[in-house]
């Protein structure tokens, strides 16, 4: 009885770990466009033009020249990660702090952006 | 100076919050004023919009975007509304199980009155909005009460808005400690921000009208409320300032409160005094 108890759970708990591991992993997988352009992940074009893109909002800046406008990868992680630690009055969601995408998805995204 | 520190805070230009900074004195921090609030409000939209005349701003986006105003003038000469102006004609016209109407639960026989919702009312000390009263009517004549969010509700609010086109708003603020708590309320509850998305009322409709989410175009937050009820393509249906505050909530990705919330009622009771002096433009089209 003791041992029912005990591994029922812990089956639990790794099963669902292992559901969580297979999630991220596929969502990894994922080229960074995608995930830029799916409006559930970081639906980037709500609010950025970004070439390649169809119906873009504009209450963020163009998404272009990345390259010459962002040479440190880490400035622009964190302004995707969030961006309110930079400017508090941004209405950029905090992507990384509120858990909308993974670190790995955000790496995804950051690779998808320097090719603009 | 409140509205002071709350517009300063979303708004990026430095020139408006100097210029709204020094409007009143420091001293003031820390009162209720909802008539330098209003006046600050104001001026911060028609500073920003100075070609759009004040009564336009009750159109919502299409004061903000001449495409769109086009194209919703084009489909103004048969307003997808008109069905819910009829219905709720029709509802005023027939008696409840008891004999009464709605008519006999409001000034006026409830025609040209919807300028004056919502109100404190210092019996109950609470915030009345129009789709509250209406609900309050059919309970007190042994009705049921209808869905805050649309169908009848709406067509009733789009009824009492019609018959009171052009009238300006007229909300007034009692001199009662419960009535500028409720405001206070409301406006705190307007800026702050909440949801996954981490987006306040203010984030759109303050910080960015005119501008676009995708294809949309914002609409200024002065004015915004005198277009209720609306008809949203988006929604195929009319829907009430319920059902619009319930979305923007889900929006965010924030949890929504119950229709006509006291919270919810004091934002309306906030954004409707902001609004002051502004002509009931309802029942509305949306994209």
């Amino acid at each position: 009885m003791r041992g029912r108890t005990a591994h029922g759970p812990a089956l639990f708990v790794a099963a669902v770990l292992v559901l969580f591991a297979g999630a991220r992993a596929s969502a990894q997988a994922l080229p960074g466009q995608t995930l830029a352009f799916d409006r559930g992940k970081g639906n980037c074009l709500t609010c950025h033009d970004i070439k390649g893109g169809d119906s873009p909002g504009n209450l963020g800046p163009p998404l272009a020249d990345m390259k010459a406008r962002f040479p440190d990868r880490k400035e622009l992680r964190g302004i995707v990660f969030d961006e309110t630690r930079r400017n508090p009055q941004t209405v950029m969601p905090p992507f990384g702090r509120n858990l909308i995408l993974t670190d790995g998805e955000i790496e995804a995204i950051v690779d998808f952006l320097y090719t603009r | 100076m409140r509205i002071s520190r709350a517009i300063a805070s979303v708004v990026v230009t430095i020139m408006i919050a100097a210029l709204v900074a020094g409007a009143r004195p420091a001293a003031a921090a820390d009162t209720i004023d909802p008539d330098a609030d209003f006046k600050a409000f104001r001026d911060y939209y028609t500073e920003r919009f100075p070609n759009v005349p004040l009564n336009d701003f009750v159109n919502g986006p299409y004061s903000m975007d001449a495409e769109l105003r086009k194209q919703w003038e084009a489909i103004d000469d048969f307003p997808p509304y008109d069905f819910a102006i009829d219905r709720g004609k029709q509802m005023f016209a027939t008696p409840f199980k008891n004999g009464k109407t709605y008519g006999d639960c409001f000034p006026d026989k409830g025609t040209g009155i919807r300028q004056n919702y919502p109100y404190f009312d210092d019996k109950s000390g609470e915030v009345i909005t129009l789709e509250l009263a209406l609900n309050r009517c059919r309970e007190a004549n042994g009705e049921e009460p209808y869905s805050y969010v649309k169908d009848e509700m709406a067509s009733l609010t789009a009824y009492m808005a019609f018959t009171s086109r052009g009238k300006p708003f007229d909300i007034k603020i009692p001199n009662d400690p419960r009535a500028l708590a409720a405001y206070q309320k409301g406006e705190e509850y307007f800026y702050a921000r909440r949801g996954q998305l981490n987006f306040s009322c203010a984030s759109c409709h303050v910080q960015n009208p005119g501008n676009h989410i995708r294809t949309e175009v914002l609409a200024p937050a002065l004015g915004i409320v005198a277009a209720m009820p609306i008809y949203r393509s988006e929604w195929s249906g009319m829907g009430t300032m319920s059902r619009r505050l319930v979305t923007c909530n889900s929006q965010v990705r924030g949890v929504p409160l119950k229709p006509q919330d006291e919270l919810y009622r004091d934002v309306e009771y906030y954004l409707s005094y902001m609004s002051n002096g502004l002509p009931i433009s309802g029942p509305g089209t949306r994209p």
